[in-house]
């Protein structure tokens, strides 16, 4: 059984393929897990019988020699993507008891290359939040644990759930969502690798949205070549949705090992800030020096607009989210709060249904919209945006790829009081830059604080570069040799 | 200002949770104004990352015909439509 | 402005009234602006209706290419600018027929700018009225409120249907001028088969815009009455909106801006009780959409292949069969009324053939309550008629008798009348003969008429008239009368 759970997705395929596993014995493997590490809460269901029923097709398929892409591999889904016939809730009571009549178009693009799916994952409520603190599921414990010392950490957000199972082996690979992070971060946090794709290669139709303008899903796995086999298959251009881009996508798999000899990195100089720990700043020198070993060129650069990245995307995502969470109003689906009038319905439906952080983020984004405010913060707001992505762009005329600390900071733990939302907003500092420019990117594990949690580097390529950064990040993970594994993960 | 946004955004907002709602919102707000700081004179607001045209779908009825699934997750349904209390106008 | 005929008399004195029109035409397709669902009428509850216009969750929008084409087409159709680059808005609110919470819209860079058109007034002049603008947005549900006592039921079929929202500018300044307005655009609309303009089954209504002021004075606050859905409606809306704001200021009172309800049955407008306070609409860029934009050829392409249009076809009219510029308006105030005036006054007399029409032939269809399409004579038998009168088969007061009986059975004129025998005599020996005969039997007035009462000419001519059951020719039975009479 353990062995099964060790296996890269990439090892699991090739041994489903030379039939020395079957899908039903790794879906059943992965299922275990996922019971095994329950009180992690990263599900927040475990789908056996769907599961089991895929495994079966899957081997059917494998015996035929059709096996796609990802046959048998068994996948987690953030329950931000809608998944027919299974409750899909974005973690918030406001949709509780939904029950789409449709597929996500990423996750379906998943089944269709025969991936298997073991359930849904736990996430902050519609995505909002970057230590899966909100979610109406409840807390997240990371796997990873710090010696001696009792506490459960946090496994990062929004994508908190994904990132957590892939650490504790509960699931092969998830998808997750990101926004402003909230693939990136959680990765870094779990020591797993995470990719947020250029903006309009996944498909968004049937993925509950956040803000739509920097909404993109990607997967989490533990290597980068699992990851940019899940991303393989999870991108399309999809009529379905108008931001979805036609760009064929680069073969990953095939140039992943290529290297990347000759190639020019930018370090930006403003990816730091007040009190960050000295590790992090020594974990990013290191990286340097990983992709110069590897034949790169590394320079100093700036991109000047960096510190207004997050109060940008503080205005434009809560703008968006007020409106698009608009249509949980308690008369199409999801729990309805009674009232005298229509008005007191959704008054009373929304303030049930919504938690705090997402209550605070629509009324922030229903006032920078509202009359009188709508140019001193929106439009403000989507200027700076431009600014900010002609940074990347006059950047990438220069360097390929920038190298940056994927958090601040390293996990915390759970359940710490008093802390404002702008302080937890800081999280995403160094990740909602290459958001807001819809630029690729992606957290890579590199090593471990010295309280023994994870930490993660950066990457950030040029839009439709997936394949620079899947190369990339294969020199970090090689180089970085990161091979430890989480405390409460499945079969420690 | 709490209080008309939540009422813009429809949602209630319990009398003791105003205040404390007011300050954290200003928090956030006040930290967001540093953005006064930025030179966008010239600058064009962002339209879209892509920068890509919208594509435009031919004139095909593909859908609908599906009322029991769009009601499928009602609430509150009766032959076929969604029920809401009374709205006058 | 020194033209005084439009003021409207109160008791203090003249005012003049300034009326600005929002048209919602429905755009003729057959999906949806953003889904594929059927944009038709008549369906079950929420049977046309996608996942997308359900607004459930992830579900996205994607524009339908020939309702933007419609939207062109129509822009060129109102002599406006086509605007290359335009941007959908979403307009926020809460509602129980707005599943999404907002409406597509565009606010701030809609796909047409400034137009104008021409209207054309019963006294035969015509005014220019300025476009401000027209935009693409979606139509919402429908709300059912009176099936239950304490429930409304929403139906979603109409829930993003393309509607093409028209503005003009405050130009009209009477109902009849708002009227003819109405009129002109939905003329326009049909030619171009952008919109059916099917006011009653509501795929055309107007939100009507009114102040009232002093000749000369700043602009009066205005007030907005919602969905009239007939051009009478507007008509009404207009003179009761006029009347209860002059009655206000005159009073003393002051007007308040604000959004009314027209009742058809008082006649009256009444404040719209709910949605003062959701007026911030929170507009701003969809972002599930992209910019909209297209090249200056496929513009041109589009304008290649406009149909003639009805200024077009009025000044055609005009030239090519002399009517009057009344006669030509009401002819080519839709695309059917023309071509069947064409057909009718092919290769006849225009001008008879338009007495026929407009007169005679709409009479009777106003009085069956039939429209033209329904018309039980075809313009084939109806020129044919004109025809007969033209060649003098038949005089004009027989033609009536022909014409009642082709209205009751669609029958052919040239069998009527050769059923009934009603065909003109003008043989000179039958007529002759009649004329002796009256002759002989009036020797007394004969002799009065030649002493010099030539009134008694009219009593001959009736005599013969009589004779030959009306069916002499007028013309030939003066002619030889004289003749005999003077001879």
């Amino acid at each position: 059984m353990t062995d099964l759970l060790t296996m890269t997705a990439v090892e699991a395929r090739a041994a489903l393929d030379d039939k020395s596993i079957s899908a039903v014995e790794l879906t059943e493997a992965y299922l275990g897990a996922a019971q095994a590490t329950e009180a992690l809460n990263a599900y927040t269901e475990i789908t056996h019988d769907k599961a089991r029923d895929m495994a079966k097709a899957s081997d059917a398929r494998l015996a035929k020699g059709e096996g796609g892409a990802l046959e048998g591999l068994p996948i987690g889904v953030k329950d931000l993507f809608c998944t027919e016939g299974v409750e899909t809730t974005a973690c918030s009571n406001i949709l509780n008891g939904y029950k789409p009549v449709y597929e996500s178009t990423v996750t379906q693009n998943l089944w269709t290359d025969g991936a298997v799916m073991l359930g849904k994952l736990n996430c902050d409520e519609f995505a909002m939040g970057s230590a899966n603190e909100t979610s109406a599921r409840g807390k997240v414990s990371s796997p990873w644990t710090v010696d001696g010392d009792g506490q459960d950490y946090a496994p990062g957000g929004s994508s908190g759930g994904s990132a957590a199972s892939v650490a504790a082996r509960s699931s092969l690979m998830a998808t997750g969502t990101d926004t402003g992070g909230s693939i990136r971060q959680p990765a870094a946090f779990c020591g797993v690798v995470g990719i947020k794709p250029t903006y309009g290669r996944c498909s968004r139709r049937g993925i509950v949205a956040f803000a739509s303008s920097l909404d993109q899903a990607g997967p989490i796995a533990r290597t980068v070549e699992d990851s940019a086999l899940m991303l393989q298959s999870m991108v399309s251009h999809d009529l379905g949705d108008s931001t979805s881009v036609a760009e064929p996508m680069p073969d990953l798999m095939g140039q992943i090992n290529d290297g990347i000899k000759g190639l020019k990195v930018g370090i930006p100089s403003e990816y730091t800030m007040d009190g960050m720990a000295d590790e992090i700043t020594a974990q990013w020198q290191e990286g340097r020096k990983w992709l110069e070993d590897a034949g790169a060129t590394c320079v100093e650069v700036s991109l000047p607009h960096t510190k207004y990245a997050l109060p940008t995307y503080y205005i434009v995502a809560p703008a968006e989210a007020s409106s698009n969470l608009a249509r949980y109003d308690g008369v199409r689906y999801g729990a309805r709060v009674e009232g005298g009038s229509l008005d007191e319905m959704y008054a009373n439906t929304r303030a049930a249904g919504f938690g705090e952080e997402v209550t605070r983020r629509i009324l922030i984004g229903t006032y920078v919209l509202s009359a009188g405010y709508y140019d001193a913060y929106y439009i403000k707001a989507q200027k700076t945006r431009r600014l900010i992505q002609n940074d990347f762009i006059e950047v990438f005329k220069e360097v390929d790829l920038l190298l940056t600390p994927a958090t601040p900071s390293a996990a915390f733990p759970l359940g710490q009081k008093d802390v404002d939302p702008v302080t937890m907003y800081l999280n995403d500092v160094f990740t909602v830059p290459a958001s807001l420019a819809g630029v690729p990117a992606m957290s890579v594990p590199s090593g471990l604080a010295s309280n023994g949690l994870p930490l993660g580097l950066q990457l950030i390529a040029p839009s439709f570069r997936e394949d620079t950064l899947v190369k990339a990040g294969r020199v970090v993970e090689k180089a970085a040799g990161f091979a430890a594994i989480a405390s409460r993960a499945a079969g420690v | 200002m709490v209080s008309r946004v939540a009422r813009l955004a429809r949602i209630h907002i319990d009398e003791e949770r105003l205040e404390p709602m007011a300050q954290e919102l200003s928090a956030i707000l006040s930290w967001i104004e540093q953005l006064n700081e930025v030179n966008t004179d010239a600058v064009e607001p962002l339209a879209s990352v892509t920068g890509h045209a919208l594509p435009l779908r031919d004139d095909v009825v593909t859908d609908g015909n599906t009322p029991e699934a769009v009601v499928h997750n009602a609430p509150e349904t009766t032959s076929g439509f969604f029920v809401v209390p009374k709205v006058v106008e | 402005m020194t033209d005084n005929s439009n003021l409207v008399e109160g008791r203090s004195g003249l005012w003049e009234v300034v009326i600005g029109l929002e048209v919602h035409a429905q755009v003729t397709s057959q999906s949806k602006l953003f889904s594929g669902s059927s944009a038709s009428f008549g369906a079950g509850p929420n049977e046309h209706v996608s996942l997308v216009d359900a607004a459930m969750p992830g579900m996205l929008p994607v524009i339908n290419k020939y309702c933007v084409e419609q939207a062109v087409k129509t822009g060129l159709g109102l002599n406006a600018r086509v605007n290359l680059f335009s941007v959908f808005d979403r307009k926020n609110y809460f509602y129980a027929d707005l599943p999404q919470g907002y409406q597509i819209s565009q606010f701030k860079q809609p796909i047409i700018g400034e137009g104008e058109i021409t209207i054309d007034l019963k006294d035969g002049t015509s005014r220019q009225i300025g476009i401000e603008r027209l935009h693409l947005e979606q139509d919402a549900g429908k709300s059912l409120h009176d099936q239950h006592p304490s429930k409304s039921y929403i139906d979603l079929n109409r829930s993003g249907v393309a509607l093409m929202e028209i503005v003009s500018r405050p130009d009209m300044r009477s109902a009849e001028e708002a009227a003819a307005y109405v009129t002109k655009l939905r003329s326009i609309l049909r030619f171009l088969g952008t919109c059916d303009g099917n006011m009653e089954e509501g795929s055309m209504r107007a939100d009507v815009n009114v102040s009232v002021r002093r000749p000369g004075e700043e602009l009066g606050t205005r007030t907005e009455t919602k969905n009239l859905n007939s051009i009478r409606f507007i008509g009404q809306a207009i003179n009761a909106e006029v009347a209860r704001q002059i009655e206000i200021i005159e009073d003393g009172g002051a007007i308040d801006q604000e959004t009314r309800l027209f009742d058809t049955s008082t006649g009256q407008t009444r404040s719209m009780r709910s949605k003062e306070d959701a007026h911030d609409y929170r507009y701003f860029p969809d972002p599930d959409l992209l910019p909209l934009q297209f090249e200056q050829s496929w513009v041109d392409e589009i304008k290649a292949n406009l149909p003639e249009l009805p200024d077009a076809l009025k000044a055609r009219l005009m030239e090519q069969y002399g009517l009057t510029s009344y006669d030509a308006t009401v002819i080519a105030e839709d695309l059917e009324t023309a071509a069947f005036y064409e057909k009718v006054a092919d290769g006849r007399d225009a001008k008879l053939a338009s007495n026929w029409m407009t007169v005679e032939l709409f009479g009777a269809l106003n009085k069956m309550g039939k429209t033209l399409a329904e018309s039980p004579v075809t313009p084939e038998k109806l020129g044919a008629l004109v025809g007969l009168i033209g060649d003098g088969t038949i005089s004009g007061r027989i033609a009536k008798d022909v014409f009642a009986e082709m209205i009751e059975t669609g029958g052919d004129p040239d069998a009527i009348i050769e059923e009934k025998g009603l065909k003109q005599v003008s043989d000179t020996g039958a007529i002759e003969a009649m004329i002796d005969e009256v002759i002989a039997a009036n020797m007394d007035k004969v002799e009065e008429y030649r002493g010099g009462k030539d009134k008694l000419f009219g009593f001959f001519v009736g005599q013969v008239m009589k004779a030959s059951k009306g069916q002499a020719n007028p013309g030939m039975v003066n002619q030889m009368l004289k003749a005999k009479l003077d001879g």
